[in-house]
């Protein structure tokens, strides 16, 4: 099986928003979650990029390690998604997440959150494939009907990859070795460790 | 301490502020503490505190109450308001501490029990009560500030109180007010945990509302620490409360003990009480003064 990742090229991103406009789109997310967004670094001094960042779909995914009702799961796909119907809202995987992706429909009020939404890798949730159920809790499974994330799809630069790692990694390095200069891809060495195996 | 260490902080289009934060490795750090040092700490804490009742009980036994010393006569210790602040502060407490245990040990102990989708069900209305009854645990603290702030202050008295062991070692009975040393420790144990617990608590509330997603982390790492450490002593307090001291249980329950115990244990209080109410109502009758 694939091993899904999403990456993005920091030499190529123009800030534009497109992906998260579109995430927002695919999966109707309600106001006030962002299952991907746009940050840029150094903003306005010189070595300004831009990231695009959602769940990075980690192999040791500190979220499910620290889920106090254990709702998430990896798929064959490598992809981390969880059920909506056990998570509680205490908001643990948000302080696990190294990247920020898990999201609250509300904010603070006696602690009370609301279930964890997030980046799905456009492949839904534990409910049957492409159904109501799944789509009204999830959004859309892209991934179910054979496309990939939608993000990543429509990126208008090419800066954000979506698929196999080892495609997307080739994908990389020929750019890199092309364009003839460094990697700028923020990912997981600084959110674990330089030794970290992806 | 790992604060702002290899942070990356940007800028988002986003309202949510928190969204500028592109990664924060100090995550990793957080999930070690709950999912490395937490459960053993927390293990070692409750489990350590009820293995060094057991111990206890099995050598030394319970402290007997001597019932042909019994004079018949009763004082009351505590009235009805105080009773209500502590068994108000005592039932929250109670569910404070299983909701919280729940989110540390609820997944390696009750969720292969009953499966998963019963522990999330049992875990939401948890963490709701978790949530909820934070509120009246914080009123419970404030009326015990209230109500026992001012016999609860350390003197002389009890320094001799611990060089005499507290009456543990021997039969002697050291002189004590209205609340002996040991009391007065139980009192400002609480005081301590159950202010912090409710400091670090209300942050928890809002989450986001005072402080970053760093300080979210050392907030929930001394919330749960404080946590397990406060729920071992409060254990030791049940014991000797009900099980360990026979008669300990009465001054809670109904608010009045014997006389000749009161003598005994609080001798000096017994005289302040018989001063005051020399010229006012007796001691023993309904709605005496409880303590000054």
């Amino acid at each position: 099986m694939a091993r899904m990742k999403f990456l993005c090229d920091a030499d190529r991103c123009i800030e534009c928003n497109a992906c998260v406009t579109a995430c927002k789109n695919e999966h109707e997310v309600p106001w006030g979650i962002n299952r991907r967004r746009v940050v840029t670094l150094n903003d306005g001094k010189p070595g300004e990029r831009s990231i695009s960042m959602a769940c990075m779909h980690c192999t040791d995914a500190p979220c499910a390690a620290v889920c106090p009702v254990n709702c998430f799961y990896t798929t064959a796909d490598a992809v981390v998604l969880h059920s909506k119907d056990l998570c509680i809202g205490c908001g643990y995987c948000f302080y696990a997440c190294p990247f920020g992706a898990p999201q609250y429909p509300r904010v603070g009020n006696f602690g009370s959150r609301g279930k964890m939404d997030k980046c799905t890798y456009c492949a839904g949730g534990p409910e049957a494939d492409l159904g109501t159920a799944e789509y009204e809790k999830y959004g859309s499974n892209r991934l179910a009907e054979g496309k990939l994330p939608l993000c990543a799809e429509m990126c208008s630069t090419k800066a954000l990859l979506a698929g196999d790692g080892e495609i997307i990694a080739q994908i990389y390095k020929e750019r890199v070795v092309r364009r003839g200069y460094g990697s700028g891809a923020w990912g997981w060495k600084t959110a674990y460790r330089e030794t970290v195996a992806i | 301490m790992f604060r702002e260490l290899g942070r990356l902080q940007g800028r988002v289009s986003i309202p949510d502020a928190k969204a500028a934060t592109l990664e924060q490795p100090q995550g990793r750090d957080w999930r070690q503490f709950r999912e490395g040092w937490l459960p053993w700490i927390g293990a070692l804490a409750v489990l350590g505190m009820l293995l060094a009742l057991f111990a206890f009980y099995f050598t030394k036994g319970r402290i007997r109450l001597d019932h042909t010393e019994e004079s018949g006569t009763k004082i009351q210790r505590f009235n009805a308001f105080e009773r209500f602040t502590h068994w108000l502060t005592a039932s929250s407490f109670i569910v404070l501490a299983l909701t919280g245990l729940n989110y540390i040990f609820g997944k390696r102990l009750l969720m292969p029990l009953i499966g998963p989708d019963a522990f999330a069900t049992l875990s939401q209305w948890g963490k709701y009560a978790h949530n909820f009854l934070a509120w009246p645990f914080m009123l419970g603290i404030i009326f015990m500030i209230v109500v026992w702030l001012k016999d609860n202050i350390p003197n002389r008295v009890d320094v001799a109180w611990v060089k005499a062991g507290g009456g543990f070692l021997g039969d002697a009975h050291p002189s004590a007010y209205r609340f002996n040393a040991g009391q007065k420790v139980v009192f400002w144990l609480v005081m301590i945990c159950g202010i912090a617990m409710s400091v670090t608590g209300i942050i928890m509330l809002f989450p986001f509302s005072a402080t970053d997603i760093n300080g979210m982390q050392i907030t929930q790492v001394v919330h749960a620490l404080i946590g397990v450490l406060f729920i071992a002593a409060i254990l030791a307090h049940i014991y000797i409360g009900s099980l360990g001291m026979e008669g300990a249980y009465d001054a809670m329950g109904s608010g009045e003990v014997d006389l000749a115990w009161a003598r005994r244990h609080h001798d000096l209080w017994v005289q302040q009480q018989e001063a005051k109410t020399a010229s006012g109502p007796q001691i023993g009758s309904r709605g005496a003064v409880p303590a000054e």
